[in-house]
């Protein structure tokens, strides 16, 4: 027992750290607006495709969302250069958050769609509301309203998911950890300020999303809880 | 399509069935224990949030801190954290706890607030009633309040622990020999990778899948049914 | 030497000044009730009865002894004595009504069970429910509930009955069914603390009538002075309004 940390070897690699912290950010806005058009085009075609388009997105979502992305990414970054695909390590981590995220953000999405009325559509159409001004001035703002706050939920999870990079050598905020715990060997410290630096991030983005949220369309929408 | 087949048939020995069944048990059972202790200690925190008084202001305050930090810490840098923290202190701990005590780290905060949202849905009305009554805190919870918020806080908890099937697969980064493990393993011992990793997938598949059924099941049922 | 007594009692909820100097004397076997506009105090008065709002000064006073409400064995004991029903019934929606109010009986104060279920029978009789003692809250109709609510308060053998405007949110037609109960409750001479709407009731079973505003005690006096005859202006402005109606 007894352990005195050091944090001043790790301070120099701080910059370095942040930097990581960008790629990390990087990745889950990729994987997350990939995801959102995978998901838009799943709830769709769960909400109002024909029985086999219904058929194709529910299996498409029951498989991702019944393995883990980490076994997901292991098989497209060993399995894919078998069939002729070589992606580098970056683009199949990047491949796999996105199938991912893809299969929740169509559950997401699907329900923002089932929470529209139709008692909101009838008001609209009693106003003498075309079928796309209803569209366009009715529901798709109710389901952005409605979407938002479990859309930044999974952002925030996205973005902790891509430390799973650091598996395949990418330079992201856990992976860069890695690299100062082979130069270092201060480990405790390193996985501490890297904690920490999650922390950071995740909280200044959710408030960031809160604060666009707020502004852009009165979105009722707490940072913490 | 015959290699396929032939490379499946080498692949289904007696040996490596044992093998990823031990594996996939093992990933059950961590992901089982590490989230019925998260969920205890959870439950514990979440009644300490819900006190009042002075006394234990500074407890209430390192709680919210704990469930705020640790919902905001990828899974994988708990899991090396725990794992340095031990080797620091010189403990000697079987990698498959180091991996139940992380699970535990992070099942604490998110379960916490599950519990709370549970105890949320009991009207203040009743806890007041309770109190008026003297009431001990744990009378209250144990007659009025726990009766009612179960129906509340097993949906959620049980999608926590589902959600923990799939990821506790980082735990083979720390060299725990569950199922993502096995699928290196096999990759390793030459076999095709998309055997390899596949077999695993679907080992995922056929725990996870069944249970997330259930699970929807269970939760259509405590919505339909009454609160008593 | 009166039975309870208070003087100047304030206390402030979330920043803002709730009670700022309650005054009132209550005898044994005696009815007060609590008048006043919505907001003047009334039922945050009765919670800081009960320990759910600590005073922030004042004094309460009980058979003489001064009672510090901040020592949590005195709450305890305050709570002992006084038994308080809500306006929203607040019964437990997971307990039948012979449940709610055999609970506190039977696992706060110990008392055995037979004599536990022997008097929830006979209170539940009382008020007039005796064939709804396996029924759910949520199969009962408020003014049901509220007599629950009543007959639970009463298991607990309280000295004094703190009734927080236990009929205003009940349907017209289920109010007497409940102002009927707590006649008879008056009528068998229990001590109670009343705050209501209903001015009527008031007038007829109260012994004493607080007028209240602005958190404080105005004018007290028996109810044909505080009704026919108020010494304040405000009580008068109040007091015109609601016979006005």
């Amino acid at each position: 027992m007894g352990y005195t940390p050091h944090f001043g070897q790790i301070a120099r690699y701080l910059p370095y750290l942040c930097g990581g912290a960008l790629i990390s950010l990087l990745l889950a806005a990729l994987a997350f607006f990939g995801g959102m058009v995978l998901g838009l085009l799943g709830a769709m075609a769960k909400t109002s495709g024909g029985p086999w388009l219904r058929r194709v997105a529910g299996a498409y979502v029951t498989f991702f969302t019944n393995t883990p992305a980490l076994v997901q990414v292991y098989f497209i970054y060993f399995v894919l250069p078998d069939w002729g695909i070589v992606l580098s390590s970056f683009s199949a981590v990047l491949l796999g958050l996105t199938l991912n995220a893809g299969a929740y953000l169509t559950e997401v999405q699907r329900a923002g769609f089932l929470s529209v009325h139709r008692n909101e559509v009838e008001a609209a159409e009693t106003l003498g509301m075309g079928r796309w001004q209803t569209v366009w001035y009715v529901i798709v703002p109710h389901i952005v309203r409605t979407l938002y706050p479990p859309l930044t939920g999974q952002f925030i999870l996205i973005t902790l998911g891509t430390s799973m990079g650091a598996v395949f050598g990418v330079e992201e905020l856990t992976g860069r950890a890695f690299s100062v715990n082979a130069d270092t060997f201060r480990s405790v410290e390193i996985f501490t300020v890297v904690g920490a630096l999650y922390v950071v991030v995740t909280i200044a983005a959710s408030l960031l999303l809160a604060a666009v949220g707020r502004g852009l369309f009165r979105a009722r929408m707490g940072v913490f809880g | 399509m015959i290699r396929l087949f032939h490379e499946i048939v080498a692949f289904a020995t007696w040996y490596n069935a044992v093998f990823l069944v031990e594996a996939g048990a093992r990933t059950l059972l961590l992901s089982a224990s590490g989230c019925l202790c998260g969920f205890l200690l959870g439950f514990l925190l979440a009644v300490l949030r819900h006190t009042v008084g002075r006394t234990l202001l500074p407890l209430r305050i390192l709680g919210v801190l704990y469930t705020e930090v640790f919902r905001r810490i990828p899974f994988l840098v708990t899991l090396f954290l725990v794992f340095y923290a031990f080797q620091a202190l010189n403990m000697d701990v079987p990698l498959f706890w180091i991996a139940v005590v992380s699970t535990c780290v992070i099942g604490t905060a998110y379960l916490s607030e599950v519990v709370r949202a549970g105890f949320a849905a009991v009207p203040r009305a009743e806890w007041d009633a309770a109190t008026t009554m003297n009431f001990s805190l744990f009378q209250t919870l144990h007659h009025v309040v726990v009766p009612q918020a179960w129906r509340t806080i097993v949906p959620p908890a049980f999608a926590f622990f589902l959600s923990f099937i799939k990821d506790s697969a980082l735990a083979s980064q720390i060299g725990v020999v569950e199922l993502a493990y096995a699928g290196k393993v096999f990759n390793n011992r030459g076999l095709p990778p998309s055997i390899a990793f596949g077999s695993v997938l679907l080992a995922y598949f056929v725990i996870s899948y069944p249970l997330a059924k259930a699970g929807a099941r269970v939760e259509g049922r405590l919505a339909l049914s009454r609160a008593h | 030497m009166p039975y309870l007594e208070l003087t100047d009692l304030s206390a402030a909820y979330g920043g803002k000044t709730v009670l700022a100097g309650v005054s009132l004397a209550l005898e044994r076997g005696e009815i007060a009730s609590l008048i006043g506009p919505s907001g003047s105090g009334k039922s945050t008065l009765l919670r800081v009865l009960v320990g759910l709002l600590t005073p922030s000064a004042g004094c309460i006073r009980l058979d003489g002894k001064a009672v510090d409400i901040a020592h949590a064995g005195t709450v305890r004991e305050l709570r002992n004595r006084f038994a308080i029903v809500f306006q929203q019934y607040n019964l437990f929606q997971n307990m039948t009504a012979l449940r709610n109010v055999m609970i506190a009986p039977l696992k706060v104060k110990r008392w055995p069970r037979e004599d536990c279920e022997r008097d929830a029978r006979r209170l539940l009789a009382q008020v007039g429910l005796g064939d709804k003692l396996h029924a759910y809250p949520d199969q009962l109709s408020g003014g049901q509930q509220q007599r629950v609510a009543l007959a639970r308060a009463l298991a607990l053998r309280p000295e004094v009955l703190l009734l927080d405007e236990v009929t205003s949110a009940l349907d017209p037609e289920l109010v007497t069914e409940v102002l009927d109960a707590i006649r008879v409750l008056a009528a068998d001479g229990m001590t109670m603390l009343v705050v209501s709407h209903e001015m009527g009731f008031v007038r007829e079973v109260s012994s004493q009538v607080v007028f209240m505003a602005d958190g404080r005690s105005i004018e007290a006096g028996p109810p044909a002075q505080i009704f026919d005859a108020p010494s304040t202006q405000r009580a008068r402005d109040f007091v015109g309004k609601i016979i006005r109606h």
